[in-house]
């Protein structure tokens, strides 16, 4: 018998909803599916340490709220279960990483990984060279494995392309 | 003591007490290393009783006013103001990032300007960062923007940051004339952060928050009035020439009963939240600093600090200002900076504290000491991803400096 096809889907806040619907449509009978969620660890680190520049006035009687990382892990255990019953797979392994998004994502596809889903990110109303954001470009460009980029929202349609250089006119030559 | 002498232990006694404060040996509050200092100072008579004294009148309505306003904040966030801030953002926003960025620069420019950038970073920020989480948005821009504004959005009245509190009394200025000449500079250095974080965070600033159920937290009626009547306070205890840190007593009186008698806070808690240590080490730090200046450093600043309201001469200041703040930290530049530059004017004043408090901007923990610090107690732990808070540091910082200057030039010239 065949080994099951591996797919990991790669959740986003903002993007995933179209990314789980696009990913639902050629979803292949029989894969084996991870739903993965990376927190950057950047965001509470920052938010929490910014008390240290204010030297001594941290607030030494504020009532107790929940850490920046007990948040953000919450946060996304409930981000990866609600992509998990949107995509109807409840037994989609469930990945919870945190670090540098685009090296943690990297890590999660190098061993028996069929195809990564990625959603496009980026401004969609300028498409061309920089229409990807930089961990999805990272990630796009050095995942060992196939990836299948999706549009969160409506694609464009084909008038986004823009019209044809004026003859005469040579693209400049690529260099390496 | 001789001269050379007294005026190198003063200096050492200052590092120390600096060091200290950067490093907190095993979390000890800073006044541990301050205060012994202070008094060593005071016992060698190299800070001459008399002039003590004097220094430490002049601190006392600063540190009254510090007291006051760290209470009335942290009261607030006993009946929910911060937690309603994020429902009304949450549902403002309409699950658009951009729109929530926009509320959350409203909010955090509001608060940090009137409740003082201490409440915005330990009260606000862990309030949008929830409302960000639980609309299943990206919290990056959103948690930079209030990092960013507890500092840029300081400039606006004496209570917004401490570094004003300690230069509003040298300065010379009403509450309502400091208000009034900042008003502009404040708006520049909010503008400006808006276009860079904008651009800068336009990838994360993507798709559309769900419908999920918000947490229903109402707005607290009594809180807010009590702010706004204590805002108002500042401006007629101005108008009336009676120290405006009366107006903050009043207000965190008249919470702090409510509070105590609805339990949702205890004496202890409001003990707590009047940071005695941290009282303590902001008098033992300036009569430290005092006995420094007395002893040299004092000339050797007033040098550096020039004269004249003209822009070059306001821009240098600022520069100067952010340059000390990120090598140290901006109270103890503030209190170095402050005697030479309140014999320069009010305009020299209100342009070193542009860079006092829009310079921390390059670090997240206050100067580049510090992050230093944290980053050789951190070599063993995971690496940080911090480049990117240091590049958008470097893009608004030079931005910010500038155009909060040049609308100070322009306020002066108005005010006349």
């Amino acid at each position: 018998m065949m080994p099951a096809v591996r797919i990991v889907i790669w959740v986003v806040e903002g993007t995933w909803q179209g990314c789980i619907d696009a990913a639902s449509h050629g979803l292949p009978s029989g894969a084996q599916v991870a739903l993965l969620h990376v927190t950057p660890s950047d965001v509470a680190e920052v938010a929490s340490a910014a008390t240290t520049g204010l030297l001594g006035r941290a607030f030494a009687g504020r009532r107790a709220v929940r850490s920046f990382q007990d948040v953000a892990d919450g946060a996304a255990s409930e981000l990866l279960a609600a992509a998990a019953a949107r995509l109807g797979r409840q037994d989609a392994e469930l990945l919870r990483r945190r670090g540098r998004v685009e090296r943690e994502v990297i890590r999660a596809v190098v061993e028996n990984v069929d195809l990564l889903v990625v959603a496009r990110d980026g401004d969609h109303s300028r498409l061309g060279p920089h229409s990807l954001g930089p961990a999805t470009r990272f990630v796009v460009d050095h995942a060992p494995c196939a990836v299948l980029l999706v549009w969160p929202d409506e694609p464009p349609g084909i008038e986004s392309i823009p019209p044809p250089p004026p003859p005469g006119h040579h693209p400049p030559p690529y260099r390496d | 003591m001789p001269g050379p002498i007294a005026e190198t232990l003063a200096g050492l006694l200052l590092v120390a007490t600096l060091v200290s404060a950067v490093v907190r040996p095993w979390g000890l509050p800073e006044a541990l290393v301050a205060v012994p200092a202070a008094g060593l100072l005071l016992l060698l008579g190299i800070l001459p009783l008399g002039q003590a004294g004097a220094e430490a009148r002049s601190l006392a309505p600063t540190i009254g006013f510090l007291a006051a306003v760290l209470v009335l904040a942290n009261l607030c966030d006993r009946f929910g103001l911060f937690e309603a801030a994020g429902t009304w953002m949450a549902a403002g926003s309409r699950g658009r990032p951009v729109t929530l960025l926009a509320l959350v620069f409203a909010i955090a420019s509001t608060v940090t300007a009137v409740l003082s950038l201490d409440a915005t970073v330990v009260l606000l920020t862990p309030a949008v960062f929830a409302t960000v989480a639980r609309l299943r948005l990206r919290a990056k821009p959103h948690v930079y923007a209030c990092t960013h504004l507890a500092n840029s959005a300081s400039l606006l009245l004496p209570v917004s940051n401490l570094t004003n509190l300690l230069a509003f009394s040298a300065s010379g200025l009403s509450f309502v004339r400091f208000g009034a000449t900042m008003a502009l500079p404040w708006l520049a250095a909010i503008a400006v952060e808006w276009l860079v974080l904008r651009r800068f965070f336009a990838v994360d600033l993507v798709g559309h928050a769900e419908p999920v159920a918000q947490a229903r937290n109402p707005v607290p009626v009594f809180a807010c009035v009590v702010v706004v009547l204590t805002l108002l306070g500042f401006f007629v205890t101005s108008v009336l020439h009676v120290a405006p840190a009366f107006a903050a007593l009043g207000g965190a009186v008249i919470l702090a009963v409510p509070a105590l008698v609805s339990r949702r806070a205890t004496v202890r808690d409001v003990g707590l939240a009047l940071e005695v240590p941290f009282l303590a080490f902001v008098l033992a730090l300036g009569l430290i600093v005092k006995a420094v200046s007395i002893h040299g450093l004092g000339t050797l600043v007033t040098h550096l600090v020039p004269g004249g309201t003209s822009l070059g001469a306001l821009l240098l200041i600022a520069v100067i200002a952010a340059a000390l703040a990120n090598l140290i930290n901006n109270l103890p530049a503030v209190l170095l900076l402050l005697p030479a530059a309140s014999v320069a004017g009010p305009g020299a004043v209100l342009a070193m504290l542009i860079g006092v408090n829009t310079g921390p901007n390059l670090t997240y923990v206050g100067s580049l000491a510090t992050l230093l610090w944290r980053r050789v107690l951190r070599q063993r732990g995971e690496e940080l991803p911090l480049s990117e808070f240091v590049r958008l540091g470097a893009l608004t910082v030079p931005l910010v400096l500038v155009a909060s200057t040049v609308a100070l030039w322009v306020s002066l010239r108005l005010m006349g």
